[in-house]
């Protein structure tokens, strides 16, 4: 699997990432960092927790990197995830939580594959 | 790009960790990145090399603390007049801008980052901010460096001229000291005033005042002997040869110096008396600068070796110059003169002076460098001494404590009462850290809630005051403290400390709550009176709405009888009994007073029924004062009936009071408890209200 290929499986946008970092080498080491990546985890805890603030924070966090890597699709989702917990939780939160957690996981299937067609 | 030693250093404070990752790839070669994952870890970074940080790269959005508050932080402790800061965030309303850029933001990153744009930012925003370091202190060192030059130029001619004299090379620098000392003599008096910038310009322009000597020739200059006439004219010359001199300059003719340096060619041979040259001017003609250094000349002269005499001591020369044997002065600048002779004495006695040029002038640097403004003038300075003094004499009087607090440095400066009072010094640097002043103030906790409390203030009521105990002498005593913060003019305004003054109020104190307890009290019985009960009753049905209270209002029923019988006397003896024994019957939580007349009121709090306490304590009241059978009628009114308000309970009691009065109840019914029935009912005490407003109490009579 090619790089382009991974963003072209989890909704993203390879050309305009590579057009802002410059290095295919950069955009792969930061699409692979994504993994090791606390946000969506935090994010996770604080809304069950309904720790809105923190879910707030967690939720811009990962809004911030997906909007630097291009994930377009997590992007979208987290933004109005984002924008939905802005001064505590909005009664669409949860339904946008879902849509996030759903993007999330194809976002880390597609970089899980593109980590395992990497020679050793 | 840059050497490896000359690397900036930029901060990035993000709280991704991602995030501060993808700007130290974008940055790391040419930069040393320092990272922090919130505002108060920034903060911590900064204040711990503040020198070494080229630039912050600042997040908005962040726990613990977000990016406004670094930069207000940031602002407050001035970092931001030296770190510059790009703001890096995806927060970008207008708004947000806004207040960024109100806050000192130099520039914004936008997300997605841009590698090109992230770089050309970075390093623009760096580079303006080192051009700008720079500037600044090449002017200080320039502004420094032109001073000590152009005053090293003067010194360097004006000795070339004094070594042509066959001179020791001290006579420029004693006339430069005596110019100076008489100047600052003269700023005491009224009606002459010079400001540090002109004393600077005179005493340095005094250098210059035989520079005319340099085209006198040798031979006449140097003539051990007397002048002739004919070589006397030409040494007269001096003068105004220096005074061409200036005067040919091609430029600086509109600099003060310059036209002083003029002044006193010219004119340092001229006398008050109008018989001096080269003009013959008279009195204050002569202008200041050139009587002050003629004076000064004069006295060095006097008391230097010169080829044609030796020198006079001190003495002598004061003497022949006050006499008039050496030219005439003018009043006011021989009375400064002999008021200095002292200090003229010790100054040239002093063998430091013929190197220590500098600290004058390292003094006037830093004076210009450091105050933008330093129109302190010697005036100023009296005023406020003045003030001083009349400060320290009134707080003298008063016995007042005055205190003043400044924030930076952290010092308390006291009035010398004060001081002389708590055996202190006048100034305490870090007071909150003294233990004497902390001991006086009764402990640490005290002493920083006392600033906590000036600093809740606000410019627009910046006056708080609070009576506490202070630590004076053998026991504590009660004082009044009243003080006002000082804030700056600055937006938001900072606290920088506080003015006040502290009133020993320990007598009127102990005598307010005596008063206060003789104006709660009934003389006659010791109770309360109405008023005071009422208060206290009133509060006690406010804290505790729901609880079940009774009021109980009884009077005594032949009274009058025993009066118009015994006489008052007795009267007041049967009083003060009844009150005894109401005293002993009650319970602690209980309250009883004397409304008035024979009338007193009881209120308790009871559980379950009221009748069982209501019973006890009327039989108890009820006894025998000697012969004289005491008997009583009381009414009782439940707040659970008639609700918790003071008035309505003491309008229901009177009347069940009024209903035995009446003979209503049966016949032997000595107390009665309100019930509806009675709500129309007359009143027993009349009128209620006014009995209750004023201090005095209702009267039946």
């Amino acid at each position: 699997m090619t790089l382009r290929e991974c963003y072209t499986a989890l909704g993203g946008n390879y050309d305009e990432v590579l057009g802002r970092l410059r290095s295919e080498a950069l955009v792969k080491k930061f699409v692979l960092k994504f993994l090791d990546d606390p946000s969506y985890g935090l994010l996770c805890r604080s809304m069950e927790e309904q720790n809105y603030e923190e879910a707030f924070r967690a939720a811009h966090t990962l809004k911030g990197i997906c909007q630097n890597l291009a994930f377009v699709q997590l992007y979208d989702s987290s933004a109005q995830l984002c924008e939905a917990l802005r001064g505590g939780a909005h009664p669409e939160a949860p339904a946008l939580s879902r849509q996030a957690a759903s993007d999330y996981q194809q976002t880390i299937s597609a970089i899980r594959s593109f980590q395992s067609s990497l020679p050793q | 790009m840059l050497p490896q030693s000359h690397k900036h250093t930029i901060l990035i404070a993000d709280d991704s960790e991602m995030n501060r990752a993808i700007l130290s790839d974008m940055l790391g070669e040419e930069y040393i990145i320092l990272e922090a994952a919130n505002g108060k870890e920034a903060l911590q970074v900064i204040q711990s090399s503040s020198a070494d940080i080229s630039l912050l790269l600042l997040d908005i959005v962040m726990p613990e603390l977000d990016g406004f508050g670094v930069l207000a932080e940031m602002r407050k402790n001035h970092w931001i007049d030296d770190i510059p800061v790009i703001i890096i965030s995806s927060e970008n309303g207008a708004s947000q801008v806004e207040r960024a850029y109100e806050l000192g933001v130099s520039d914004f990153i936008t997300r997605p980052f841009d590698a090109l744009i992230v770089h050309k930012r970075v390093v623009n925003t760096i580079l303006l901010y080192a051009k700008q370091k720079r500037l600044v202190e090449l002017v200080a060192a320039q502004v420094y460096e032109t001073q000590v030059q152009s005053n090293m130029m003067i010194d360097i001619l004006s000795h070339i001229v004094e070594f042509r004299n066959g001179e020791t090379g001290l006579h420029i620098r004693h006339v430069h000291v005596l110019t100076e000392l008489l100047l600052e003599k003269l700023n005491q008096k009224e009606d002459l005033f010079f400001t540090q910038q002109e004393i600077s310009i005179i005493s340095t322009a005094s250098a210059l005042h035989d520079v005319g000597k340099i085209a006198i020739p040798e031979h006449i200059l140097n003539k051990p002997g007397k002048l002739t006439d004919e070589e006397f004219a030409v040494m007269k010359t001096h003068t105004t040869m220096g005074a061409d001199m200036l005067r040919n300059l091609p430029i600086y003719q509109d600099k003060p110096l310059v036209k002083t340096a003029y002044e006193i060619c010219r004119w340092h041979h001229e006398r008050w008396d109008g018989k001096g040259y080269p003009d013959g001017l008279k009195g204050d003609e002569i202008p200041i600068s050139a009587q002050i250094v003629a004076l000064a000349d004069v006295y060095d002269a006097l008391t230097s070796k010169r080829v044609y005499k030796g020198p006079y001591p001190h003495d002598k020369a004061v003497q022949m110059i006050l006499n008039g044997e050496c030219g005439m002065f003018s009043p006011l600048l021989l009375e400064c003169f002999s008021a200095l002779s002292e200090d003229i004495r010790q100054a040239f006695a002093d063998d430091a002076m013929s190197e220590d040029i500098h600290p004058r002038l390292l003094e006037v640097t830093e004076e210009m460098l450091h105050h933008e403004n330093f129109s302190v003038s010697r005036r100023t300075l009296q005023l406020m001494e003045h003030e001083r003094i009349r400060r320290d004499f009134f707080a003298s009087l008063s016995e007042e404590l005055q205190f003043e607090f400044t924030m930076s440095p952290p010092q308390l400066t006291i009035s010398s009462f004060s001081a002389e009072k708590l055996g202190f010094p006048e100034t305490v640097r870090d007071p909150l850290h003294d233990p004497q002043l902390l001991a006086i103030m009764g402990g640490r906790e005290y002493a920083l809630a006392f600033s906590d409390m000036l600093r809740a203030t606000s410019p627009g009521s910046p006056v708080v005051s609070q009576d506490c105990l202070l630590h004076i002498g053998d026991s504590p005593r009660w004082y009044h403290v009243m003080a006002r913060a000082s804030w700056s003019s600055d937006e938001p305004p900072r606290y920088t400390g506080s003015m006040g003054k502290a009133t020993d109020v320990h007598e009127n104190r102990l005598q307010m709550a005596t008063l206060e307890r003789m104006a709660s009290t009934d003389q006659l019985t010791g109770l309360l009176n109405h008023a005071s009960a009422r208060k206290q009753i009133s509060a006690r049905l406010e804290e505790r709405p729901k609880g079940r209270f009774a009021l109980a209002i009884f009077d005594l029923d032949l009274f009058k009888q025993a009066n118009d019988t015994y006489g008052h006397l007795f009267g007041d003896q049967v009083l003060a009994h009844v009150a005894h024994q109401l005293r002993e019957t009650i319970r602690g939580g209980d309250i009883v007073a004397r409304v008035g007349g024979d009338e007193f009121l009881i209120f308790l709090e009871y559980k379950g029924s009221l009748e069982p306490a209501i019973r006890r304590i009327y039989s108890a009241l009820c006894t025998d004062y000697g012969d004289f059978p005491i008997t009583i009628s009381m009414g009782v009114a439940e707040a659970i009936l008639v609700g918790n308000q003071y008035d309505d309970l003491f309008r229901a009691a009177d009347k069940a009071l009024y209903s035995i009065k009446k003979g209503q109840r049966g016949k032997g019914a000595k107390y009665v408890f309100y019930d509806d029935s009675l709500s129309q009912m007359a009143s027993a005490i009349s009128p209620l209200d006014k009995g209750c407003q004023n201090e005095e109490g209702a009267s039946k009579e």
